[in-house]
């Protein structure tokens, strides 16, 4: 294993002091791993909090800031933050107008997070979770937990965030923040490739073996395997793979918010001319991308490879996508 | 059984998850996320730790404590599943100096439908009931039966690891396994496998004259 750590045990918060020292616009709390926003609640205004384990960045923490999350919670490397985290970032960030919780659908996040909204319920907060499931290489029957929560929470926190930011008097209560973060998650979809597994730091050995010649068709974000095997292709070949997936579940015609998403150790040479397999393919199928992102949002460590996110706007979805934002990882408008 | 047998147990535990940490996370690289043993041995180090600060005087104290530290430290799916079960096997003991053989069973049964209910799990679907759920059944078996302690326990433990050996061949229907549809047949299941490893302690250390783990 050859990573840049101090040691195996320390990454999460060696991790969390150096986001702290480089984000005065943060208020990490290293003991607990919660980044919230600087400066506390604003009264009246809905909170965001979402968390899972770490290993994505910048998913979540750094999209803690103006038009996006309020809080996040930091688990160890691809585990699930207990709730003693997800209820102190919950009181952290309430304003009076209850606390969204965004919630990747894995069977750890769901139960930590159900866990704390109980314990946060009995302190008297209104809390309403939404659980983000947008993975279309996972059959989403009683035969499985259900589709994974992958790419799409991108857009649920932005988009979700920015009702929220209108505050108080501007209709954005809990519960319409929440039907939006649910209409967004219901209107996007993914796909992800691999061409190499990751090493977690504490268990120093890659999670599964590829060969040179080899992909991992349907990868979740966790350095799991997908669900087949199959030979390397071309961009265009592999574009087709990841869109045909989504298109046989969603409609891709009309305006379209995608995202092209490196999982950590994909060049971005290769993410922008993948974007562009992905644009004439969808264009082919009378989409048009009206929005995009084409970067490392929501990485699995170092893992080559790439995940497609596409999502059906609506003339309001667009302006909330819009609206300005300023994190870490997504800056624009302010 | 006093509290120190229970004591024994937990820290019987911790020692055989500390031993199977790297076997653990093998299992769970397979047909998971590669990190069960490092989160259960994070976890049980962290109660060992408040068993050691807050010395709970009873059996149900101990499994209640236990719980509860391991909700708070282990996250994932396991934290919550192993936490609430051995919390509410501890509510189930009560505050009694003392668990007698139906006691513990209706323990475990507690614990069983803890499991049960938060993750939704049914025997079949490759997860920890199919080892919990039929060592919960042999053990109030026989003691409904009138085994003695030692037989009892024994039976527990044996259902326990044929419960996580029968994983093996089975497709994954729930928790993260299950993204793999049919590629999960073939690998032991991990949280079976803890599971048997944990209930084993508890065998041993219920025992009849079975030596109590130094303080």
């Amino acid at each position: 294993m050859k990573k840049l750590i101090n040691s195996p045990g320390s990454v999460v918060t060696d991790a969390l002091a150096g986001l702290a020292a480089a984000h005065p616009s943060l208020a990490v709390d290293i003991e607990n791993k919660v980044i919230a926003r600087a400066g506390g609640p604003r009264s009246g205004k809905v909170g965001l909090v979402s968390g899972g384990g770490s290993g994505h960045e910048p998913l979540h923490g750094g999209f803690v800031g103006h038009g996006m999350l309020d809080a996040a919670c930091a688990g160890e490397i691809f585990t699930s933050p207990v709730p003693d985290q997800m209820l102190a970032a919950t009181k952290a960030v309430d304003g009076g107008a209850g606390v969204l919780h965004v919630v990747k659908n894995y069977t750890g996040d769901v139960l930590n997070f159900q866990l704390a909204a109980e314990l946060a319920g009995d302190e008297g907060l209104e809390v309403v979770p939404v659980v983000v499931n947008d993975d279309v290489a996972v059959q989403d029957s009683l035969y499985t937990a259900g589709r994974r929560g992958t790419g799409a929470t991108v857009f649920v926190e932005k988009i979700a965030g920015a009702l929220a930011e209108q505050g108080p008097g501007s209709g954005a209560g809990l519960a319409a923040v929440a039907a939006v973060a649910r209409e967004v998650n219901e209107r996007s979809r993914s796909f992800g490739i691999a061409l190499s597994p990751c090493t977690i730091p504490a268990a120093g050995k890659p999670t599964f073996e590829l060969g040179d010649a080899e992909v991992e068709l349907g990868i979740g974000i966790h350095g799991e395997p997908g669900r087949t095997r199959a030979a390397l292709a071309s961009a265009a070949e592999l574009a087709a793979t990841a869109l045909d997936a989504i298109r046989s579940d969603m409609p891709v015609d009309g305006d379209l918010l995608v995202m092209v998403n490196g999982m950590g150790a994909t060049p971005l040479i290769e993410l922008y001319l993948l974007y562009n397999e992905v644009r004439k393919y969808l264009e082919g199928h009378g989409g048009h991308i009206a929005r995009n992102l084409v970067g490392n949002y929501v990485t699995s460590l170092e893992m080559a490879g790439f995940s497609v996110t596409v999502c059906r706007l609506t003339g309001t979805l667009a302006r909330l996508w819009d609206a300005p934002v300023d994190t870490p990882a997504l800056r624009w408008g302010r | 059984m006093d509290a120190e047998v229970f004591r024994t147990w937990i820290v019987a535990a911790a020692e055989v998850i500390e031993a199977s940490r790297d076997h653990l996370t093998q299992l769970d690289a397979a047909i998971g996320d590669a990190d069960h043993g490092i989160n259960l041995s994070r976890g049980f180090t962290a109660v060992l730790a408040a068993l050691r600060s807050a010395t709970p005087g009873t059996p149900g104290a101990i499994l209640t404590l236990t719980g509860k530290t391991l909700i708070s430290k282990v996250g994932g799916a396991s934290g919550p599943l192993y936490g609430m079960a051995f919390r509410r096997a501890g509510h189930a003991l009560g505050d009694s100096a003392d668990a007698d053989l139906p006691a513990l069973a209706a323990a475990l049964e507690a614990a069983l439908a803890a499991v049960q209910q938060l993750g939704a799990a049914r025997e079949g679907d490759k997860t920890m009931v199919d080892a919990l759920a039929p060592a919960t059944r042999a053990f109030s078996k026989a003691v409904a039966e009138g085994a003695a302690r030692d037989d009892a326990l024994a039976a527990l433990a044996q259902a326990a690891a044929a419960g996580a050996d029968a994983t093996v061949p089975m497709q994954a229907v729930k928790g993260r396994a299950s993204y793999l549809g049919p590629r999960s047949v073939g690998h032991q299941d991990p949280g079976a496998a803890s599971t048997a490893l944990i209930l084993g302690a508890l065998a041993a250390a219920g025992r009849d004259g079975a030596p109590r783990a130094p303080r």
